[in-house]
């Protein structure tokens, strides 16, 4: 084994975004379907360390933000009184892990000001909040969904390379047909045996089950490849020749090998599925309102207004670029650590 | 040429399987166009269901199917409901707009990529490898869907160009004169998005084969002989990877249909892409059976295409 020198600087970031985001209920300042509909796509909010009078404060403040009477969607700041910002406050109820009763968050500031870190949106709803909450559905969605797809694939290519005869020609041509059309056409087409308007609880776990029911097919053949060749490698015709069973030839010698395939695919497939729900639900093909997701948060940008006077709404796409970018550095990392071995 | 004719007869028992997975998965869909008819009060539920009957759509599938392959034999490709008319009729001027918007980007791409792509494969010189480097790993993270929204922006903020559709309003129904200008103006950023998606694919792999290819001992020898760099590279080198290249040719043929879906839904470009779009939400079954069946056989043709020419390429296929 080679020894690990230093931590790669992709998978910290990919750990740290992700953690960020699981436990978005602690560093959103509010909860993500909280509306201030007299706050409709403010811009971000302000952080002030110098006060009207030219002091310093260690602490950031904050002004609250007012509509211009008669300007729709113009605000000011009302410098009549400062809103420092606080730590570790607590809000809005949250559950942490989806387990934990909690209602602590990383920041706030008093009522009745809003901390708007990145604006909001049309019902005024805080944008970074939606951000992280969005994440967790669409992170999560991309990861759930690539492990779905992956482990169909390495049951069904493994079954396949392993067994062989005919039952690797029939999953062999079923994959086939799965690969002959192209993605985004056979996500959509499979995107259609859901009924058009989901309700947010449910879809979720559908959303899963269709982007990793269309995935199956590149993973499986790949497996199967790699299944084929250790099939034929010295160490396993010699481990069944001292009469080693299926099951044990396959724990120990076929599955490791696969395996380290598997976690490069993932690397691959991850962003992928992100980007799949992402483009299911910008165009209103999955998660629907209110939940928040990166596609149906990016959505509203598909009005020329919106796109033209409230760049703030980008944030999902700068985000987007973020983690797509981490997951390619960490999938050439580890496809030049296999090219190695 | 039995070698072909056994890859033609594998591509079309393709098309069949697909088509039998596009019907299931687009039959076992809960609800049709008709039920969504049925949210119009006027509309008695006897009535959907004598429309439904006219439309045979109370068939079961292998039925519907049959009735499908009939049509599709005859051209027609099926029934639009949600246009109230044969699928032939919106499909084909939907397919040369598609074929308008990527057949162009597609070409451009590779017109770009390819010099790119062997300058960065051949060059010594340090801070060309490196500047092409970072400009494919830079287009790589950024997704289509993004880089769409990014060129929307600059559309919406400088007013350069028309910020969507493939024809000004004011042109549809007046006289033919502008057309092609104004066409060519919508034309620009939707093709740039995908021309954005191809280059790092295309020049990634075109160099990669060139430095291959520079590897091998044929190209010292060449070198020792004396012959110029440039024609080394040109006349020796670049058909000697052609391999790769053809192969990644065939794909984006394949692609031709398939590749601009996303641009097309952004930007409002009038193609397959869209199409398929807005048949699911309108649940117009044969539409969306046969904008998957049409990306499919493209992408299946572009491999065949492929394999064509490199058997005609390449003599190590024949054998």
């Amino acid at each position: 084994m080679t020894s690990r020198k230093a931590v790669d600087p992709a998978l910290l970031l990919i750990a740290l975004s992700h953690g960020v985001i699981l436990f978005a209920g602690f560093f959103a300042p509010y909860a993500a379907d909280t509306q201030n509909r007299e706050l409709s796509f403010a811009p971000p909010t302000a952080l002030h360390f110098w006060d009207l009078q030219g002091h310093f404060h260690f602490r950031p403040f904050i002004y609250r933000s007012a509509a211009l009477a008669g300007q729709p969607n113009t605000y000011r700041e009302d410098r009549s009184r400062i809103f420092p910002v606080h730590f570790l406050v607590p809000g809005t109820d949250y559950r942490l892990l989806g387990l934990f009763r909690a209602h602590r968050h990383l920041f706030g500031v008093d009522e009745p000001a809003r901390l708007l870190l990145a604006g909001s949106d049309f019902y005024g709803r805080d944008e970074l909040s939606r951000l992280l909450f969005g994440g967790q559905i669409s992170l999560f969605s991309g990861v759930f969904a690539a492990g779905i797809s992956l482990v169909l694939g390495m049951l069904l290519g493994g079954l396949a390379g392993y067994h062989g005869r005919w039952v690797d020609d029939l999953v062999m041509r079923i994959a086939e047909v799965f690969l002959a059309v192209p993605w985004l056409y056979l996500l959509l087409s499979a995107r259609a045996l859901l009924p058009l308007h989901v309700e947010p609880h449910g879809v979720f776990l559908l959303l899963m089950a269709v982007l990793g029911l269309v995935g199956w097919a590149r993973p499986a053949r790949l497996v199967r490849g790699v299944v084929l060749s250790c099939r034929k490698q010295d160490f396993v015709l010699a481990a069944r020749g001292f009469g080693a069973s299926d099951v044990y030839l396959i724990r120990a010698h076929i599955f490791p090998q696969a395996a380290s395939i598997a976690a490069t695919q993932m690397a691959l497939y991850v962003p992928q599925y992100i980007l799949a729900e992402v483009t299911l639900s910008f165009f209103g093909l999955g998660v629907s309102e209110p939940a928040p997701s990166w596609g149906n948060m990016l959505a509203p940008l598909q009005d020329n207004f919106t796109l033209q006077f409230c760049w703030w709404l980008l944030s999902p796409a700068a985000a987007l670029i973020l983690v797509f970018l981490a997951y390619r550095k960490a999938f050439a990392h580890y496809a030049k650590a296999q090219f190695h071995l | 040429m039995g070698r072909f004719v056994r890859r033609l007869l594998h591509s079309l028992a393709l098309l069949f399987g697909v088509s039998v997975v596009a019907f299931v998965l687009v039959d076992s869909a809960p609800g049709d166009f008709f039920d969504e008819m049925r949210l119009d009060p006027q509309i008695s539920p006897s009535m959907v269901a004598a429309l439904r009957k006219q439309y045979g759509m109370d068939r079961p599938l292998p039925a519907k199917y049959l009735a499908w392959v009939v049509s599709v034999a005859r051209g027609e490709w099926g029934f639009s409901f949600a246009y109230n008319a044969s699928a032939s009729h919106i499909l084909w001027p939907r397919l040369r707009n598609t074929l308008l918007l990527s057949g162009s980007a597609t070409f451009l791409a590779w017109a770009i990529a390819l010099p790119l792509g062997v300058l960065a494969g051949a060059t010594r010189v340090r801070w060309i490898g490196s500047a092409v480097s970072l400009l494919t790993s830079c287009l790589i993270a950024i997704p289509e869907l993004v880089l769409g929204i990014l060129l929307l922006l600059f559309a919406v903020r400088t007013g350069y160009f028309p910020i969507g559709g493939m024809r000004s309003a004011a042109l549809v129904n007046g006289h033919d004169s502008g057309v092609p200008w104004d066409v060519l103006r919508h034309l620009c950023l939707p093709g740039l998005c995908l021309i954005a998606g191809w280059l790092p694919l295309l020049v990634l792999h075109i160099r990669s084969a060139i430095q291959e290819i520079l590897q091998a001992p044929f190209v010292n020898a060449a070198r020792s002989y004396g012959i110029p760099r440039l024609r080394l590279l040109l006349v020796h080198v670049l058909p000697a990877a052609a391999n790769p290249l053809i192969s990644l040719f065939g794909l984006s043929l394949g692609m031709l249909i398939s590749s601009s879906l996303l641009v097309e839904a952004l930007f409002g470009w009038p193609g397959i892409g869209r199409l398929i779009l807005e048949s699911i939400q309108a649940r117009d079954f044969f539409l969306v059976i046969d904008c998957t069946m049409l990306a499919a056989g493209g992408f299946i043709l572009g491999n065949l295409t492929a394999d064509l020419l490199l058997e005609v390429c390449d003599p190590r296929i024949r054998l």
